[in-house]
C-alpha cells in the first residue's frame, strides 16, 4: 500500500545502525589477524583457535552453561507454580501482597538484589560459589517465568481440567496429563527467557560467586578491563551465533506450526 | 429400527408412588457469596429417564449439573444417587459423566485418546481399551478419524467426540450441559433425535441442561422448568405445555395469550371468567378457583379460530377484533388481532392446503373463539 518514501528508508537504516553497527564491529573483528582490536590486518581464525586454548575462558563458560541450566530449570518449576497458585486461588489472603511481591524482582534495581543477597549468604554463612550463584539467579529469574506462565493460564479453559477429573483423573494425574501438556510451550518459553537471564546476567553473579565460579560475563568484564583482546571478540561473535540461531529456529518452528494448524482447520471446516 | 415409540409411552414411573427416584435432590441449596444459585431445591429423578432441566441463563440449572457432577458443593440439603448420598464424594470418584457445553476436547490429545483417557485412569488393560474406543467410535459414526486433533474437526464431529467420551465409562448417569449449543439448526434437530436414540439404545439416564425448549420438549421424558433457584413445574412436555401450573411456566414454554379477569361462576368443573376484554371466558377447570377471585387465562395461538362470520355461540369464549398483523411462516400463519378492547392476541393458523381460498386480509373485521377446553386456568 504505501510505498517506500525517502523518510522511511533513512529511519529504517539509522535505527538497524544504531542497534547492529556495534555488534557488526565485534564479529568483523573477531576475525582480525592483527592483536590489535582496531586495526586491520587479514582476515584470520586463529583467535577462536586460540579462545579453544583458553583455559580459563573455557571453565567460565563451563560454569555458565551449568548454573544456566540449573538455575532456570529449578526457577521454572517454582515459577509455574507460582504462576499456578497466583490464577487458580484467587481468594486467599493475602494474594494481592503475593502477587505483588513475586513480580518486585522484574522492576528491583538488580544491584540491591545482588547486594541483599551477598549479605544473606554472609550472614548465614553458605560459602560463596557455584550453589550460590545458581540460588541468586533462580531467585532473580523465577518471576519471569510466572508472568509467562500466568498469561497462559489466563486463557487457559479450565473446563478441560473439569473433564479430566469428571473422568475419574485424580489431581495430581490431571495436572500432569492434561495441565501441564497444554501450558508445556509457555513453560517452554519460561525456561528459555530463564535461561537466556542467567546466561548473560553479570552484576547479581558478581555480588554473589565466589573463588572457582566466574561466569562467562564476569571473565570477559575482567579481561576487558585489562584491554580489549580479539579472543573476547571471537568468544562474543560464538554467543551472537548460538543466540541468532536459537531465534531462527523458534520461529521457523512456530510459524511452521501456525501454517499447519491454519491448514488443519479449514480442511476440518470444509468437511473432510 | 425397534419401535421406541411404545417404550416411551409406557415409560412413567413418577407416576408410581412404589417407585425409587435414581438421582434425588433433598433441600438442596448452593450459594455464591451472597448469591443464591439454587434456592432449598427438592428433586427426583428416575432410572432410564431422559430429564431435561430448562431455564434461563442464571436460573441454577448449570449450577445443579455441576453439583451432580461434583463440581461443586451443595451448601446445604443432600444429593443421594443410586441409595448413597454423594456429596463428599469427588468427582473423579463419582459414577457421572458429563458432556460439557464446550466440549472440553484435550488439545493435545487425538481423537482415540480422548475417548480412551477415563479408560486408561481406571487402569483398564490396554486390548480392552482399544476395543472400548473402537465400539465408541463405531457409535458416534467417526471410524475414520480416529487419529485426528480435536482442532482438525469440523464442531459437529467434536460434539461427537466430546459425547462418546463422557459415554465410554460406561456411566450410571450422563448429564449434557447445552449439548447442541454449538451446533447451527439443521445439526442440531438431528443429534436430538441421535441423543434420544442413544439413550434408549444404551438405558442410561440423562440429564440434559439447555436454555433451548424446542430441544427440551423434543428430547426429554420430564422437564423441570427453573427460575432463580427453584424448580417451578416438573412435568412431560405436553403437560408443560397444555398445563402449566403457573404464568411463568405458561410464558417460558412457547407462545400464550393470557386474559386476565374475575371468576364470576364456577361449578360442573368449569368456570366462567369475566375477563378484562368485556367477554366471558367458559372453561373446563380441575380445581377451580373462588368466585370473585382474580384469575388469568392462557390459551396459545394455535388453539385461536379467526374466523369473519361469528361463531355459533358468541355469547362466551369470543371476541371481535381486526387484523392488525399477519406472519407468513411457511407451515402456519400467524395472525395478530387487535380485540376492540386494544388487547392484540396472536392466533396461528397451520397451512394445511397450499392455497387458502379468500384469505382473511389485514384491516378486516373478524372473530377470534375458542373451545371449552381450549385453554387453562391460571390462579397466581
Amino acid at each position: 500500500m504505501n510505498s517506500w518514501s525517502r523518510f522511511n528508508i533513512v529511519s529504517v537504516v539509522l535505527g538497524f545502525t544504531f542497534l547492529y553497527l556495534p555488534i557488526v564491529l565485534l564479529v568483523i573483528f573477531s576475525f582480525n589477524e592483527s592483536k590489535l582490536v582496531t586495526v586491520w590486518a587479514g582476515f584470520s581464525f586463529k583467535w577462536y583457535v586460540s579462545l579453544f586454548h583458553n583455559q580459563g575462558l573455557m571453565d567460565a563458560a563451563w560454569v555458565t552453561v551449568r548454573v544456566g541450566l540449573l538455575a532456570a530449570s529449578i526457577a521454572t518449576v517454582l515459577g509455574t507454580m507460582a504462576a499456578l497458585a497466583l490464577t487458580r486461588y484467587t481468594r486467599f489472603r493475602g494474594r494481592l501482597l503475593f502477587s505483588g511481591m513475586v513480580y518486585a524482582p522484574l522492576v528491583m534495581p538488580e544491584v540491591i538484589t545482588g547486594l541483599s543477597l551477598l549479605l544473606l549468604f554472609v550472614a548465614i554463612g553458605f560459602d560463596r560459589g557455584f550453589w550460590t550463584v545458581t540460588l541468586a539467579h533462580i531467585t532473580f529469574s523465577m518471576c519471569f517465568v510466572t508472568v509467562v506462565v500466568q498469561s497462559r493460564l489466563l486463557s487457559f479453559d479450565r473446563s478441560i481440567e473439569e473433564a479430566a477429573l469428571d473422568l475419574g483423573a485424580t489431581p495430581v494425574r490431571t495436572f500432569f496429563e492434561v495441565t501441564l501438556p497444554v501450558i508445556a510451550p509457555a513453560v517452554l518459553s519460561g525456561w528459555m527467557l530463564a535461561l537466556t537471564l542467567s546466561l548473560d546476567d553479570l552484576v547479581i553473579a558478581s555480588f554473589t560467586s565466589g573463588p572457582g565460579a566466574t561466569t562467562l560475563p564476569m571473565k570477559i568484564y575482567s579481561q576487558v578491563r585489562l584491554g580489549v583482546t580479539p579472543e573476547i571478540n571471537a568468544a562474543c561473535t560464538i554467543l551472537i551465533g548460538l543466540v541468532a540461531i536459537g531465534v531462527v529456529i523458534a520461529s521457523v518452528m512456530t510459524k511452521r506450526r501456525e501454517i499447519q494448524r491454519q491448514r488443519d482447520e479449514q480442511a476440518a471446516f470444509a468437511g473432510r | 429400527m425397534k419401535s421406541l415409540g411404545n417404550i416411551r409411552r409406557s415409560f412413567a414411573p413418577w407416576t408410581d408412588p412404589d417407585a425409587k427416584p435414581f438421582i434425588s435432590f433433598r433441600n438442596v441449596t448452593k450459594k455464591f457469596g451472597d448469591f443464591t444459585a439454587v434456592d432449598d431445591l427438592t428433586l427426583d429423578i428416575y432410572h432410564r429417564e431422559f430429564f431435561a432441566l430448562l431455564g434461563a441463563s442464571g436460573c441454577g440449572k448449570s449450577t445443579l449439573l455441576r453439583m451432580l457432577a461434583g463440581f461443586e458443593r451443595p451448601t446445604a440439603g443432600e444429593i443421594i444417587l443410586d441409595g448413597q448420598d454423594i456429596a463428599g464424594i469427588p468427582p473423579y470418584k463419582r459414577p457421572v459423566n458429563m458432556m460439557f457445553q464446550s466440549y472440553a476436547l484435550f488439545p493435545h490429545m487425538s481423537v482415540e485418546s480422548n475417548i480412551g483417557f477415563g479408560l486408561r485412569q481406571d487402569g483398564m488393560p490396554k486390548a480392552e481399551i482399544a476395543a472400548r474406543v473402537a465400539q465408541m467410535l463405531k457409535l458416534v459414526k467417526l471410524e475414520q478419524f480416529a487419529k485426528r486433533k480435536p482442532h482438525q474437526l469440523s464442531g459437529g464431529q467434536r460434539q461427537r467426540v466430546a459425547l462418546a467420551r463422557s459415554l465410554a465409562k460406561r456411566p450410571k448417569v450422563l448429564l449434557l450441559d447445552e449439548p447442541l449449543g454449538a451446533l447451527d439448526k439443521k445439526l442440531r434437530e438431528e443429534t436430538q433425535f441421535e441423543l434420544m436414540d442413544l439413550q434408549q439404545e444404551l438405558g442410561l439416564t440423562f440429564v440434559v441442561v439447555t436454555h433451548d425448549q424446542e430441544e427440551a420438549m423434543t428430547m426429554a421424558d420430564r422437564i423441570a422448568v427453573m427460575s432463580h433457584g427453584k424448580v417451578i413445574q416438573v412435568a412431560t412436555p405436553a403437560e408443560i405445555y397444555e398445563a402449566p401450573n403457573s404464568r411463568f411456566v405458561a410464558d417460558f414454554i412457547g407462545d400464550v395469550n393470557i386474559l386476565d379477569g374475575k371468576v364470576s361462576a364456577s361449578g360442573n368443573g368449569r368456570i366462567e371468567l369475566a375477563t378484562n376484554e368485556g367477554f366471558t371466558v367458559r372453561t373446563a377447570a380441575a380445581n377451580a378457583p373462588a368466585t370473585g377471585s382474580a384469575a388469568g387465562f392462557a390459551i396459545r395461538p394455535e388453539k385461536l379460530k379467526v374466523t369473519r362470520a361469528a361463531p355459533a355461540d358468541a355469547s362466551v369464549n369470543a371476541a371481535q377484533g381486526e387484523i392488525w398483523d399477519i406472519g407468513y411462516l411457511g407451515d402456519m400463519t400467524v395472525f395478530h388481532v387487535k380485540l376492540d378492547s386494544g388487547k392484540v392476541v396472536k392466533a396461528s393458523m397451520l397451512n394445511a392446503q397450499r392455497e387458502v381460498e379468500d384469505p382473511v386480509a389485514y384491516d378486516e373485521r373478524v372473530w377470534v373463539s375458542f373451545g371449552e377446553t381450549a385453554g387453562v386456568v391460571l390462579k397466581d
